[in-house]
């Protein structure tokens, strides 16, 4: 390992450092290397995944058979709303995070992100709310029960009338996370624009940078929208206040502004990094340069400002006027354009490649072609008649869990495995990824494509029971979703025996072109220390037969050695 | 996708390849588009074909994105795999602004054609009147005018947790919905509790009621028999119970009905969370807090739950 190689500056640093790089402890402790936080993030939200995962899974068990009988209708209302909440922001969120901290200081040949303290502090509040948010399985009557969007007055009605109640200890977590998120986001965004190699220009970094920028953005802008909502709530809430309270004058509906206001990019902040994978992984395994890298970097600007700009599209039947539904009809579906942009660059990309189909390959394409369904469902729901009908309804539950699962999921795996060789050291087992692969991917459209048809036949989403008509799409679906239970199995075998005693990993073990591939897998403590790399061109260059960076013998030479 | 052919000469194999791609494609999007038609409901109400027909136009656009895209990738999968040791670079093609322009263009002018048949058809549709606010306790029906183009009504529909109530012209109530054919009909949907939703699938619509506002609604049924009215918008503990029928009949069958029903006395209505709640009283009130359901409404036709429904 590294550890005789530490720079001494380092070790004399007033914050915590880690002793030694295969020091296990500093995972647990205030450590301030990125490295040692995308870690943390990752093995965190990996844990909540599988909680959010078990939770789901009790939601299918109920809904295999029409009537309410494996739960009570009000424990289902809190196992469906805290799978929700769980997924969302203790597994999406910051696994990205975890990404965040691993790939933009290497990407862009930073030593560390701008604020090294900020950063930990950011993770650190993720257990913190954790523990908030599972601490509310225990609070008298139960955890929040009014589903993620916490719609008042239902969210409002405290039925045992405690000061302390599941929605209380929701509401605190939901703004912990969103403090936890801008605190992230202040980092990354100064990172990336503050901290670049030299001659690494705004059009040379890699996509992913590019998309984490768009991304985190997003989450400037409208977290607070959001976390403002969240107070209000919380005052009428617990403090008699009548912001949403319609017997006290106040409009239910206003806070569903608020609330969309960021939700809704809050799944382009999910799916932004996705994209930004998605673009990094097709050109290594097809060996071709990204199609149209400048139109796919400005494209994800342009999904940014979109983003913003669409949020009433969740409110069409809420009672919102003809002219407003036809504004927000527009912008939903003007969306289709820079991610289509994306869609044909990848596919331009793929087209008389060189195709080499591991483990992230097939996640990759995986993800793509389920994105593309999950694209096209998402206009039709942007189109006023057709969400009138299938809005709230189990289609939506598909087209979503389509983006979010089978789109981002799968990105999300698909960047695991390709950066897990360089940020642990080993290399993972390719048949175990395999094997993943196939059970995710039979699993996951077993469990939403048939949903679609429950939904367009008139099954509302978030119910405990149903009519006997929807039953076969709900059974497939059950199937589908224990089936993805199972696919968790041979990914954990692989990730934790794969660490444990994996093969070493070279330092580029995918021939492939980026910063983070010139360093020694894992990358020391500041990655390039004093020889920060000189970029001279463009990313993806392969088959171009010119260098990334200046001198680059060099630091293959050095990671090599390391 | 035509980044097959070459610049130099038009390469024939490539052309006839592409055209006989794109012509199988858009005869399997006619087909889906077509089959679209099955995956719904029956048209019960006027809004209803507009609905499919609009559906199944953007089946056929999708489909063709869908399969062409993704013919594509089977297309590389096929052909375009790298061997086992072969460790070579595939074409180094940066990219081709005018391709690139294309498909910014293509996709910009779908979405337009899209948006504005859409716009049309909602214009067509014409069901959501105007939403007045007011003070929980006060009675909001004074509040809201008449619907001009409407045939029936106004009726009242009192959404619960968890049950519905409807109270016609003449004074009758009842818990299930009676709607004459072919008529314009006219709602004042009111909720005092917490958000629902008014929807019947086979009407192809949906309208949210709101807590503090009362909100006009307007449709016409089209078809004759029992169909699923749902409450859409999660409301608490027993929301899927919250669950009823619209029964679509004749004009004169509608009369009757309004006419005997007006003789029947006031009794309690369906209340369908209840069995489910007194259950759970009964095991001990375990599980998770929930507000009780509430009374029972007074109807004068209390309807019948065990028919059942067409869709």
């Amino acid at each position: 390992m590294t550890t005789t190689k530490y720079d001494p500056r380092i070790l004399k640093a007033p914050h915590p450092v880690p002793g030694a790089p295969d020091n296990w402890k500093r995972f647990f402790s205030f450590n301030t290397d990125a490295k040692v936080i995308g870690i943390q993030y990752i093995a965190t939200s990996l844990f909540f995944l599988l909680v959010g995962g078990l939770l789901a899974m009790i939601v299918r068990g109920e809904l295999i058979t029409p009537p309410a009988d494996l739960v009570d209708p009000s424990v289902y209302n809190g196992l469906y709303t805290m799978h929700g909440t769980v997924m969302l922001f203790l597994f999406l969120f910051p696994i990205l995070n975890g990404f965040n901290n691993l790939l933009i200081p290497t990407m862009i040949g930073a030593p560390d992100m701008a604020f090294p303290k900020l950063n930990a502090a950011a993770f650190w509040l993720v257990p913190v709310f954790a523990a908030v948010l599972m601490g509310s399985f225990f609070a008298p009557g139960g955890p929040a029960s009014s589903g993620w969007w916490s719609y008042p007055p239902m969210s409002l009605q405290n039925p045992l009338g405690h000061f302390i109640n599941g929605e209380f200890l929701w509401i605190l977590a939901v703004a912990l996370s969103g403090i936890s998120s801008i605190m992230g986001a202040v980092n990354f965004v100064t990172t990336i624009i503050r901290m670049r190699a030299p001659g690494m220009t705004f059009f040379r970094m890699p996509l992913f940078v590019w998309t984490a920028w768009a991304a985190q953005t997003i989450q400037l802008i409208g977290l607070p929208a959001l976390t403002g909502g969240a107070v209000m709530l919380l005052f009428d809430l617990s403090f008699g206040t009548s912001f949403f309270r319609p017997e006290g004058g106040g409009d239910p509906v206003l806070f569903q502004h608020f609330f969309w206001f960021y939700s809704h990019p809050a799944v382009y902040v999910l799916v932004l990094p996705v994209f930004g994978i998605f673009s990094e992984l097709f050109p290594v395994y097809a060996r071709k340069p990204l199609f149209g890298y400048r139109f796919v970097a400005i494209a994800s600007f342009g999904i940014t400002f979109l983003s913003l700009i669409v949020w009433a599209h969740h409110m069409f039947y809420t009672g919102t006027p003809n002219w407003m539904r036809h504004i927000f009809m527009f912008t939903t579906m003007l969306i289709a354009v820079p991610t289509g942009v994306k869609v044909f660059a990848w596919l331009g990309t793929l087209w008389q490649g060189n195709l080499r189909l591991n483990t992230p390959m097939l996640f990759c394409l995986g993800g793509l072609f389920n994105f593309i369904f999950a694209g096209i469902t998402g206009v039709m729901l942007a189109t006023v008649p057709i969400d009138i009908h299938v809005g709230n309804t189990a289609f939506v539950v598909a087209h979503f869990h389509y983006v979010i699962f089978n789109t981002i999921g799968f990105g999300v795996f698909a960047g695991i495995y390709h950066w897990f060789p360089k940020f642990t050291g080993r290399m993972y087992y390719e048949g175990l990824g395999k094997v993943h692969f196939v059970l995710t991917f039979i699993g996951a459209t077993l469990n939403w494509l048939p949903l679609h048809w429950a939904g367009l036949l008139g099954m509302p989403r978030r119910v405990a029971s149903y009519d006997p008509e929807f039953a076969i799409w709900n059974v497939l679906g059950s199937i589908g979703a224990f089936m993805l239970g199972v696919a968790s199995i041979p990914f954990i075998l692989n990730i934790v025996s794969s660490w444990a005693r994996g093969p070493k990993a070279p330092p580029n073990p995918w021939r492939a072109i980026g910063l983070e591939w010139l360093l020694p897998s894992p990358p020391p403590a500041e990655n390039f220390e004093d020889d920060i790399p000189t970029v001279i061109s463009e990313p993806y260059g392969y088959g171009l037969g010119h260098p990334l960076v200046e001198d680059e013998e060099f630091y293959v030479r050095r990671s090599l050695e390391a | 996708m035509t980044t097959t052919a070459p610049k130099k000469s038009p390469n024939i194999g490539a052309i006839v390849v592409i055209t006989i791609a794109v012509a199988i494609n858009l005869v399997i999007a006619k087909l889906m588009a077509t089959w679209s038609y099955s995956w719904f409901p029956p048209q019960a109400s006027s809004a209803a074909s507009y609905v499919d027909d609009l559906f199944a136009l953007e089946t056929g656009i999708g489909s063709f994105i869908f399969f062409g895209c993704t013919g594509v990738m089977g297309w590389v999968l096929l052909f375009n795999r790298a061997g086992k040791y072969d460790e070579s670079d595939g074409a180094p093609i940066e990219g081709n602004t005018k391709l690139e322009i294309v498909w910014t263009i293509i996709p910009l002018v779908t979405v337009f054609v899209i948006a504005t048949y859409t716009m049309n058809v909602n214009m067509k549709l014409q069901t959501l009147g105007p939403k007045h606010k007011y003070v929980i306790g006060t009675d909001p029906t004074a509040l809201m005018e008449a619907d001009p183009m409407a045939d029936v009504g106004p009726i009242d529909v009192i959404a619960r947790q968890w049950s519905w109530e409807f109270i016609y012209p003449n004074g009758v109530r009842s818990s299930e919905l009676h709607l004459p054919i072919d008529q314009r009909v006219n709602f004042r949907l009111i909720s005092e509790d917490v958000l629902h939703s008014f929807f019947v699938p086979a009407f192809r619509l949906k309208q949210d009621i709101i807590p503090g506002s009362i909100i006009s609604y307007s449709l016409t049924p089209t078809k004759e028999g029992r169909f699923r009215l749902r409450d859409a918008m999660f409301s608490g503990a027993y929301f899927s119970q919250n669950q009823t029928d619209v029964i679509v009949e004749s004009e004169e069958a509608y009369g009757d009905w309004l006419k005997a029903t007006a003789k029947k006395p006031l009794q309690p209505g369906l209340d369908p969370g209840r069995p489910l709640y007194d259950r759970r009283i009964a095991r001990g009130d375990k599980g998770w807090a929930t507000v009780p359901p509430a009374p029972a409404p007074m109807v004068n036709d209390p309807g019948d739950p065990s028919i059942p429904h067409d869709a």
